[in-house]
């Protein structure tokens, strides 16, 4: 930070109604999509993606009415193109309760930037089995990608600058 | 951290980052292909001075479950035979290109001296009588992970039983054990014990049954059959009958009492139950767990960069 200004203001750009709502929103579109929740299985990705992953499940739980959804976690720390290249702290333990062979899987994660983490995690389900098919849910598209990765479901697209962060909790997203 | 060198050089937060590493990396193992791709293009040198199958392929599964290359250099067949220096095998291996030395030698101090000649990082895979912590972080791993003590070992007894005189493994495990909080006793004759055991952070005690009915570990150490030609202990059945752990002493041991050994075991000696049939035998799993720990080692020395500054993020 230069001297002499004050930090960057920070700004709300979805408030703690407006998540939730998404959520609910991408969590109807994923069983338009899937006609349904027969197969699916919700992947949260560490840390950010996880709490989300677990109200996406709630949430299709509630518009389906079943209780028979997979949910899981991925720590892809041994799988980031920039290992040694700087500090790596794991999160939680990857937890992926069933082989996923021939399920489809959604991957949830809180922003998508570059799109590095989410290479990392398609190399890390391999490792799992082979899913018939991916797909992407974010709650924030911030853009600046350095990868052909693109989102299947977006919470909200949201312009940013390379220097700005975004911070996304149960509370809202916030810039600045 | 650039080398695990010695227990003693690890902060308590040291510890517990490389335990939590160790949960990642059991996952890993229990998968159907334990593989990751996180240290490829690195390169992880055995170096033995010392034979030691046991320790070698652990460190050499270690490596290859996180995709590293591995080179095995066997004292016996290298030219050290031919009168080449430490220093010289060192740098030459150096020049190829290496990332890490996983060094066990017969003198205390070496992998130490090592650090001095190499900028690879260097991992003690035991050193003369002084210190084995790969060994120690496993021991920790399995009693964390066998008696649920995730946070640390506060109100554990930990007895280590046998010649802690001569072992490497005792002097890592009982810094390591009471850095964590649990409180230890060491078990031995007066001969084989050493001279400074009064500045350890233990109790000491000259009879197995002194401890048998209190403890929450039992940690046997391996009786070295050589001890008896320095007339350290008058007999392989005295030193059972004072420091074996017997049929009839198993069935004092709390329920919950885990049994742990580095191996290899003098079955009947000090290990003179089955230890099949023992129920807190955790032997093996001292076992599974060390290739689990030296993954979290070598990921944490190699795979874990310093922090960016600034724009570089």
């Amino acid at each position: 930070m230069s001297e002499g200004t004050d930090p960057p203001p920070s700004r709300t750009v979805m408030s703690a109604d407006d998540v939730r709502r998404a959520i609910t929103r991408i969590g109807h579109e994923i069983a338009e999509r899937h006609r349904g929740v027969d197969g699916l299985v919700i992947v949260g990705l560490q840390r950010g993606g996880v709490w989300i992953a677990e109200q996406l499940a709630d949430a299709l739980g509630r518009i389906e009415a079943t209780d028979s959804l997979v949910l899981g976690s991925l720590d892809v720390s041994f799988y980031r193109d920039d290992v040694g290249l700087r500090p790596i702290v794991p999160g939680r333990v990857t937890d992926i309760p069933v082989r996923l062979d021939g399920l489809d899987v959604v991957l949830v994660d809180d922003v998508l930037f570059t799109g590095r983490t989410v290479r990392a995690a398609l190399d890390a389900l391999n490792d799992h089995g082979r899913p018939r098919s991916v797909q992407l849910a974010v709650l924030v598209d911030r853009g600046h990608r350095e990868l052909p990765i693109r989102p299947d479901y977006v919470g909200k697209n949201l312009p940013t600058s390379r220097a700005e962060d975004v911070t996304v909790t149960e509370d809202g997203v916030v810039l600045r | 951290m650039n080398h695990l060198l010695d227990i003693g050089e690890l902060t308590v937060d040291d510890l517990h980052r490389l335990l939590d590493l160790t949960d990642h990396m059991t996952e890993i193992n229990q998968r159907p292909i334990p593989k990751v791709p996180a240290l490829r293009g690195r390169t992880v040198v055995n170096l033995f001075f010392e034979d030691s199958t046991r320790t070698r392929t652990s460190f050499d599964t270690a490596a290859r479950r996180l995709s590293a290359d591995v080179m095995n250099f066997a004292v016996s067949s290298s030219s050290v035979n031919k009168g080449e220096s430490l220093r010289d095998t060192i740098e030459t291996i150096t020049a190829m290109g290496v990332d890490a030395f996983v060094v066990r030698h017969s003198s205390s101090g070496a992998p130490q001296q090592i650090t001095r000649w190499t900028t690879a990082s260097v991992v003690n895979a035991g050193d003369g009588w002084h210190q084995h912590p790969t060994q120690a972080l496993l021991d920790c791993y399995t009693i964390r992970t066998s008696l649920g003590r995730t946070r640390g070992f506060d109100g554990l007894h930990i007895a280590i039983v046998g010649d802690v005189k001569h072992s490497r493994v005792a002097r890592s495990d009982v810094q390591a054990f009471t850095m964590l909080g649990a409180r230890v006793t060491v078990v031995a004759p007066p001969t084989l014990l050493p001279p400074h055991v009064d500045g350890w952070d233990v109790e000491v005690r000259h009879h197995i049954d002194d401890v048998i009915d209190d403890v929450d570990v039992l940690y046997l150490l391996r009786m070295q059959r050589e001890r008896m030609g320095d007339a350290l202990v008058p007999s392989l059945r005295e030193y059972t009958s004072r420091f074996g752990l017997t049929p009839h002493r198993a069935t004092r041991l709390a329920e919950h009492a885990l049994v742990m050994h580095p191996g290899p075991m003098n079955r009947g000696v000090e290990m003179a139950v089955d230890p099949a049939e023992l129920r807190g035998s955790v032997v093996l799993q001292q076992v599974t767990n060390g290739v689990a720990v030296r993954m979290a080692v070598l990921f944490d020395l190699l795979g874990s960069g310093a922090e960016l500054r600034g724009e570089e993020r």
